[in-house]
């Protein structure tokens, strides 16, 4: 057993700041950071910009009455946010810790009295605070228009969409974080992020799509597979909290109706969940073992 | 203040510190010694706890492995180069680094005297010069006042000017019963600093000299540091090589170890490949980079030290 020596003692009585501290001093720092980098100006921009282009067409394309329950602008909405809240979450994971690493800063946050764990939270936390505020801007602009348009009959939609939009902007985010902490630079790690995103949004689908074809799936392994993409999970989640059932979605969404019923949100709650919550497992291990450096 | 038992690490297969014991007591000065690849950077490491290794390190009676976030507490580092958020101001930056050590009533004002950094709180960290950097870890690592101060050859990407302002206020610093493990291949350094020399080479600690009687070997007679523009320093380093250096990039420029006889050829190879050196500085006695060969290609003899053996 070790002796702590007594001159330490002095200035060791002041204990390290907890876990709770660190996180949080670093989580601000990582949302003032993003609040004014570049790509969280370029990303909202852009979701602002093209929801409000969504809303404009599909309340125009309803005769100016706006839109209830699972109406076209929801479906534009769905879309938009499929597209673009993944990659806007996906690259900012991805650019977070290997950047850090490749000038040093992760090795010299490290070498203050702060844990890895403490870090990857700090980050996450931080960044996901400003995946929040981007969402929050651009369906509340969405929703400011087509109240102003044709009066938004059910803002309780708009607020499911927000919800879910975080939540998948969680499990993203967490999906790029793995990867940057698996990742030596942080242009790599941006670029393995793009082709995931690439992958959710077209690759599985068609995949999907090939395999019910080749190996005639049964509707049942269909839908299992589906569950196995966030971005699916999203879109079935969004349409069953606004519409409660998934007619649009085929003889899937009819089986996955009738098969769990009211269970279908714990399913997708689960599923999200898992997302979130295996990235961040699997960075904080490797963190710990690999070296920032 | 500082146990190393045994100390193994390796990267894949090769060892970067092999089987080293070290210790530090309160007050003493502890210089790391060796050339580029002797191991002194990963002892430091795994001192901060960075690296996963074999053996036992203990700061202030405290096991980095198990409690690294406490022993870390204990310590102040500053490294070779600060990497740091360039949007951040100054005086941001010393109370986010503040809060992480846990002081909450800090005055950046105060901590940026003490470097002689005042008045330049409000700027950017991106507008420092490279010394001006060094001495916000400096005062980084100085947050608390912490027991030991741990520095990672926190000159070499200075000029001359910058490294002897800068030595000059760790002197200052280190006289307070401080305990100080550095590592540095500039003897003039170690010699303002240390008190002990511990010489490792190729992962190994192969003697602790006290600072009075150290004197590395003669075959380092002396280090050529070459500014170099940015774009020619790769050329110019294919260039030496090819004559038979063993050049190495740093900072400004590139290092070139020779010995006493050859310090002009260095300048002959580079005149004929075309290459303009923009300024020079001669150190004596640096271990920057690996043994030097002779223009011809002839490898030095080693001089056998007369330090004592106290390992």
């Amino acid at each position: 057993m070790s002796t702590v020596i007594p001159a330490a003692v002095a200035f060791a009585s002041r204990r390290p700041p907890s876990m709770a501290s660190n996180t949080f001093c670093i989580a601000r720092r990582e949302l003032r950071d993003a609040l004014k980098s570049r790509w969280f100006v370029l990303y909202t921009l852009a979701f602002v910009v093209l929801g409000l282009a969504v809303s404009f067409v599909s309340a125009a394309g309803t005769g100016g009455t706006g839109f209830s329950g699972f109406g076209r602008t929801t479906a534009g909405l769905v879309n938009l946010i499929l597209l673009v809240v993944p990659l806007m979450a996906l690259t900012a994971g991805a650019a977070t810790i290997a950047s850090d690493r490749e000038r040093g800063m992760l090795a010299y946050l490290l070498s203050q009295p702060v844990s890895p764990v403490e870090v990857l939270l700090g980050k996450y936390i931080g960044l996901g605070a400003s995946l929040l505020a981007a969402i929050s801007l651009g369906l509340g602009a969405c929703a400011l228009i087509l109240s102003w348009r044709g009066g938004v009959s059910s803002p309780q939609t708009i607020l499911w969409l927000a919800g879910l939009s975080f939540v998948l902007a969680l499990g993203m985010l967490s999906v790029g974080v793995m990867i940057s902490s698996l990742t030596r630079r942080a242009s790599a790690a941006v670029g393995v992020a793009i082709f995931v995103w690439l992958t959710l949004v077209f690759g599985s689908d068609l995949a999907l799509m090939a395999g019910a074809v080749a190996l005639h799936l049964r509707i049942n392994e269909l839908f299992a597979l589906a569950l196995l993409n966030p971005l699916q999970v999203f879109k079935m989640w969004s349409l069953h909290a606004i519409d409660a059932n998934l007619d649009v979605l085929g003889p899937a969404g009819l089986y996955a109706v009738e098969e769990y019923g009211r269970s279908l949100h714990a399913i997708f709650a689960a599923s999200l969940t898992t997302w979130i919550a295996i990235p961040l497992v699997v960075s904080s291990i490797v963190l710990a073992r690999k070296s920032p450096l | 203040m500082i146990t190393i038992t045994n100390l193994i690490m390796r990267f894949g297969r090769t060892p970067a510190v092999d089987d080293v014991s070290l210790s530090l007591d309160q007050g003493d000065a502890v210089a790391l010694w060796g050339s580029n690849g002797a191991g002194k950077t990963t002892l430091i490491r795994c001192v901060l706890g960075l690296l996963r290794y074999r053996g036992t390190i203990t700061v202030g009676g405290i096991d980095v492995r198990r409690n690294g976030k406490a022993a870390r507490m204990l310590i102040g580092y500053v490294p070779q180069e600060l990497g740091f958020y360039d949007e951040l101001r100054v005086d941001s930056a010393i109370c986010y680094f503040a809060r992480l050590k846990g002081i909450t009533n800090i005055s950046p004002a105060v901590s940026l005297q003490g470097v002689g950094l005042a008045g330049n709180g409000g700027k950017r960290v991106r507008e420092l010069s490279g010394g001006m950097k060094q001495r916000l870890a400096l005062a980084i690592a100085l947050l608390g006042d912490p027991p030991i101060l741990v520095l990672d050859e926190v000159t070499a990407s200075l000029d001359a000017l910058g490294r002897h302002e800068f030595v000059g206020l760790l002197r200052q610093l280190t006289g307070s019963g401080r305990t100080l493990l550095f590592a540095s291949h500039r003897l003039e350094e170690v010699r303002s600093l240390a008190r002990r020399v511990a010489v490792l080479e190729r992962g190994r600690l192969l003697r602790i000299d006290d600072c009075a009687r150290f004197a590395p070997d003669a075959q380092h007679a002396a280090v050529l540091h070459l500014h170099l523009s940015a774009d020619t320093r790769v050329p110019a380093i294919r260039a030496l090589a090819a004559g038979g250096f063993s050049p190495t990039l740093n900072g400004t420029g590139i290092l070139v170890p020779v010995s006493a006889e050859h310090k002009a050829a260095p300048f002959r190879i580079l005149a004929e490949a075309q290459i303009a050196v923009d300024n020079f500085e001669v150190d004596a006695a640096d271990h920057s980079s690996a043994p030097p060969v002779t223009g011809d290609r002839r490898r030095e003899s080693s001089t056998p030290s007369d330090c004592e053996v106290t390992q």
